[in-house]
């Protein structure tokens, strides 16, 4: 598989404590990566060290071949852009305005704004579909308008690779899927896209690439269709599931299985081991 | 080089933007964007000072006509009237320009950083600790003008680490460091009030009006390091103004687009610490400016990002308007430079946040 983004060997820590004692991972170029796993197992930290922000206690990071550390940050930001799960919105910035400010790596102290940097904003805004909105005022928009315009602000930075840290939490259903739909299409359209969701469902219906995280390790990592078993969602998540075919979509379909015995115990662990192939159907 | 070619807004996603002003030359060596009200209320703001300025040359207890100016300006006036004009009610003038830029710009860029209008050096401590440190230079070491500035400078810095520190403890930011910086405000306010009641007799009403923040009698040694430090550090603000901007996304989003977060804080932390620190030495600890001139701009420019020579303006407006103000009062009531501006800010503020955004 082609990587540009790859990590090898890395470490990562937060003041003292450490929450990936040893990763190694290659993101398929051109692909749409997808990261799951249960709350703190660090793939958040894993999307913060592959875009630069933290920076590895052991290991590296490296953009086609190159350390991440030893390139300048404009230049990365160039190539790799990263959408945090927080950015604060001034009060009252206006749409175009907010995206405009993704082209700082392009920008230069008295080139603030070329034809470039307006045409980039532009078909940002309107792959984003966001272009009825550029007036408007941040602050006004509903949840899923404004992660499409966070999402324009980080197409404006115009990269190869996408980084997408939670883009869908807090959003209800519809935008959820409006935003990742967004995101298919940003992947068909060439772009490398790494993304951390909460919904393993979700992952299993837009990614060409799953990895499954726990405990700031890579349990498992390859094709959806292949990886996603109840063995796997027990030993990731702690859940008991059953695992058939989403009826629409033909990739994996996660369901919980009903009681509060479906959440990890020993007895319902023993029971899964035992009667392995009775659930994929 | 060809003249350069304003764009109307007509060019693609310029045409989106109403009230947006694109500015590029041939080849786009330089191209540069902004929002036209903005732009406008600076300007105005600027042109402003002319007439509040020359409101200022006019007042006072010795007579100076609009003719007597023009005499000076060509070189033909009295011997005392350029004396007076010269020694007196110009640098006076200078004062409240340079001393209210410093003070608006300052509280700007504190605003921008801290995103909290609360986060201005006036309200968190550090124009009471640049007022300490000028009050021992006075007081302790009777220091010329720059060693009082520096001495200002100094206690600026120490204030600010000070509060930093304290607040950081906590998680920093947010109220936390707001909190922190009223509480040493208080702290030093009382420390500056007893250095003051210990000072000579004859000093004390002198020394209680610098406190309370004043323009009068200041001479140019007393304006020169203020307007020095003007003139070199806003060029300096300037330059990182738009990775300021982009600070004002959170710390994540500046990181990964590529600015230097560190360093675009520390340069434009300490230039702003050290501009309300001589503006401070100058002219005492001067209230509200810092807070009100960005929130003024902002809310009159409908402006969105840091805004830096808007503030500016605003400040020197503010303060000159203000020493107009509190030299004309009616009814022969004499009131320091400072106790009007927090009117004055005060009142105009509370009339703006009244009419809603």
């Amino acid at each position: 598989m082609d990587a540009r983004l790859t990590a090898q060997g890395i470490r990562l820590a937060y003041e003292g404590r450490i929450v990936v004692p040893e990763l190694s991972l290659e993101i398929p170029d051109r692909g749409f990566t997808v990261i799951v796993g249960p709350n703190a197992c660090g793939k958040s930290t894993l999307l913060r060290a592959l875009s630069r922000l933290l920076t590895p206690q052991a290991g590296t990071v490296a953009l086609d071949g190159e350390p991440l550390g030893s390139l300048r940050s404009k230049e990365v930001a160039r190539q790799l852009a990263l959408l945090p799960q927080q950015v604060a919105t001034p009060d009252g910035i206006a749409v175009t305005d907010l995206v405009a400010r993704g082209r700082f790596p392009h920008q230069r102290l008295l080139r603030q704004w070329t034809s470039a940097d307006a045409e980039a904003v532009d078909e940002a805004l309107r792959v984003t579909g966001t272009t009825d909105l550029a007036d408007r005022h941040v602050d006004e928009l509903s949840g899923g308008q404004r992660q499409r315009v966070l999402l324009a602000m980080t197409l404006a930075q115009e990269t190869g690779i996408l980084l997408l840290d939670e883009p869908t939490t807090f959003l209800d259903m519809a935008h959820q899927v409006e935003v990742l739909e967004l995101c298919r299409r940003l992947h068909r359209e060439g772009r490398t896209i790494v993304a951390v969701l909460h919904d393993v469902n979700q992952a299993c219906r837009y990614a060409s690439h799953l990895v499954a995280m726990r405990d700031g390790e890579v349990v498992a990592s390859g094709d959806p269709s292949e990886l996603i078993t109840p063995a796997l969602i027990e030993r990731v998540f702690g859940l008991a599931t059953r695992v058939i075919d989403d009826p629409v979509t033909g990739t994996p379909l996660v369901i919980p299985l009903a009681g509060w015995a479906a959440v990890s115990s020993p007895a319902v662990s023993a029971e899964r081991a035992a009667a392995p192939a009775e659930e994929s159907a | 080089m060809t003249a350069p070619v304003q764009m109307k807004t007509r060019d693609a996603a310029d045409a989106r933007s109403a009230g947006v002003t694109v500015w590029r030359t041939p080849g786009e060596r330089i191209a540069l964007r902004w929002r036209r009200r903005p732009a406008v209320v600076a300007s105005i703001l600027l042109l402003l000072l002319i007439p509040l300025g020359l409101g200022v040359l006019l007042s006072g207890t010795f007579e100076i006509g609009l003719g007597d100016l023009w005499a000076a300006a060509t070189g033909s006036a009295e011997p005392s009237v350029a004396r007076v004009l010269g020694l007196i009610r110009a640098p006076r003038l200078v004062a409240g320009i340079a001393v209210g830029a410093a003070l608006g710009i300052s509280g700007a860029v504190f605003q921008s950083i801290t995103r909290n209008p609360l986060g201005s050096p006036d309200i968190i401590g550090f124009v009471t600790g640049a007022a300490t440190g000028a009050i021992v230079a006075i007081l302790v070491f009777e220091a010329p003008p720059w060693g009082v500035s520096a001495a200002a400078v100094a206690g600026g810095v120490l204030t600010a680490l000070l509060v930093g520190a304290l607040s950081l403890r906590g998680g920093g930011g947010g109220y936390r460091l707001v909190l922190v910086g009223i509480g040493a405000g208080a702290l030093l306010g009382a420390v500056n009030d007893m250095l003051m009641t210990h000072s000579q007799r004859d000093e004390a009403l002198a020394a209680q009006m610098w406190l309370v923040g004043t323009l009068n009698a200041r001479d140019w040694g007393e304006v020169l390091p203020t307007l020095v430090a003007v003139v070199v550090l806003v060029p300096v603000l300037l330059g990182v103004r738009h990775g300021l901007a982009v600070l004002e996304l959170g710390e994540d989003q500046a990181r990964q687009v590529g600015v230097p977060v560190g360093a675009v804080r520390l340069v434009a932390l300490g230039a702003a610490v050290a501009l309300a620190a001589f503006a401070t030495a100058t002219a005492g600890p001067i209230a509200f400016v810092a807070l009100a001139a960005p929130q003024l701009v902002t809310r009159i420019g409908k402006a969105t990002s840091v805004s830096l020579v808007g503030s500016a303006a605003m400040g020197a407006v503010l303060l000159v308007a203000a020493d107009l103000v509190s030299q004309h009062l009616p009814l022969n009531l004499s009131a320091p430079v400072g106790l009007v501006t927090g009117v004055l800010g005060g009142v105009y503020l509370l009339w703006l946040l009244g009419r809603g955004r």
